[in-house]
């Protein structure tokens, strides 16, 4: 998986690694923005009220 | 034919993989990659969750009680002979009471100076997680009563992430002073008013128990007297197995324009 990654992105060693930084930088990105706080309301420990 | 057999049985490799083997370790290798991966992002999911909910629940709820429209707390004339702010005169007379208002509508703030370092933290109407807990902070029942008011006023809020307004409910003392804040709203009846309450006791009980938020606490049904206040959260810390409540009882009130409650400025001074 990262092997393909790694053999499928262009350019030198240095441009190859920046580029990787930048991928997971908009990973973590896109997971803070929008997955994780999508997912979070199923997570069993934010119930704070008493009732239903 | 024998010595093949025997090689394929056993667990010793062959010296070159088989075309199924490269297929095999090649598939394995992916789960393994996969399954890093996931652990990866399962950690990333632990710093959102406790770190930066709380980062952003803290700017928010921040922008909230400042842009809040209320009006200021007086402060002395420059040629007053006294210093320091004015200390607002408690009133134990019937407190105005103001009209409950619509969902997700911020109208109050709450202190708690035992708290000592956390920030006002805002009360908006409501305590779905979506509309209100996850974003304006403290939410409060709806159908209960309002701050003053004979009945239970009833309030919500995270413990451990979206800025955990109620983190440290477990410190709270019989006496100690929570104190109310109602924003300008309307303007009408209760408004612009300081309401201090005083903690009476606090327990544990399992999420089912909505007696705790009745008019009387631990009394559904019951004729109200009092001028109660009650604060869940979840319990224990990270789990929510069951709720942490907090009661109160109204000490006293004072319109916002007399000046400031002498619980917020014993801290201070």
């Amino acid at each position: 998986m990262y092997g393909w990654l790694w053999r499928h992105l262009p350019g030198p060693t240095a441009v190859r690694v920046v580029l990787l930084v930048a991928l997971a930088a908009a990973v973590v990105v896109v997971c803070f923005a929008w997955v994780f706080p999508a997912i979070a309301p199923y997570m069993p420990f934010n119930d704070t009220t008493v009732g239903e | 034919m024998s010595t093949q057999e025997e090689q394929t049985s056993e667990v010793a490799p062959p010296p070159r993989q088989s075309r199924g083997a490269r297929a095999f370790f090649g598939t394995i290798g992916v789960l393994g990659e996969i399954l890093i991966t996931l652990g990866v992002l399962l950690f990333g999911f632990l710093v959102w969750q406790l770190w930066w909910t709380d980062v952003q629940g803290n700017r928010e709820q921040e922008a909230i009680v400042r842009e809040l429209p209320r009006h200021s707390v007086p402060t002395p004339e420059p040629e007053a002979t006294e210093t320091g702010p004015i200390v607002a005169t408690p009133r134990r007379d019937a407190p105005p009471v103001m009209a409950e208002p619509a969902h997700a509508e911020t109208f109050a703030t709450i202190q708690v100076p035992r708290w000592d370092g956390e920030p006002e933290r805002p009360i908006s109407e409501g305590t779905d997680k979506a509309g209100v807990l996850d974003k304006l902070g403290v939410g409060h029942y709806v159908g209960t009563a309002m701050p003053g008011d004979v009945g239970n006023f009833a309030i919500a809020a995270h413990r451990t992430t979206y800025a955990k307004p109620f983190n440290r409910i477990e410190e709270l003392k019989v006496g100690d002073a929570v104190v109310i804040r109602t924003a300008t709203g309307d303007g009408g009846p209760g408004t612009d008013t300081w309401y201090v309450y005083r903690v009476t006791s606090s327990r544990v009980v399992y999420p089912k128990q909505t007696e705790v938020i009745a008019p009387v606490p631990g009394e559904p049904g019951a004729v109200p007297t009092e001028r109660m206040i009650t604060m869940t959260t979840c319990h224990p810390m990270f789990s929510a197995r069951q709720r942490y409540i907090v009661h109160g009882v109204l000490d006293y009130w004072a319109p916002v324009a007399d000046g400031t409650p002498a619980e917020l400025l014993e801290g201070a001074s």
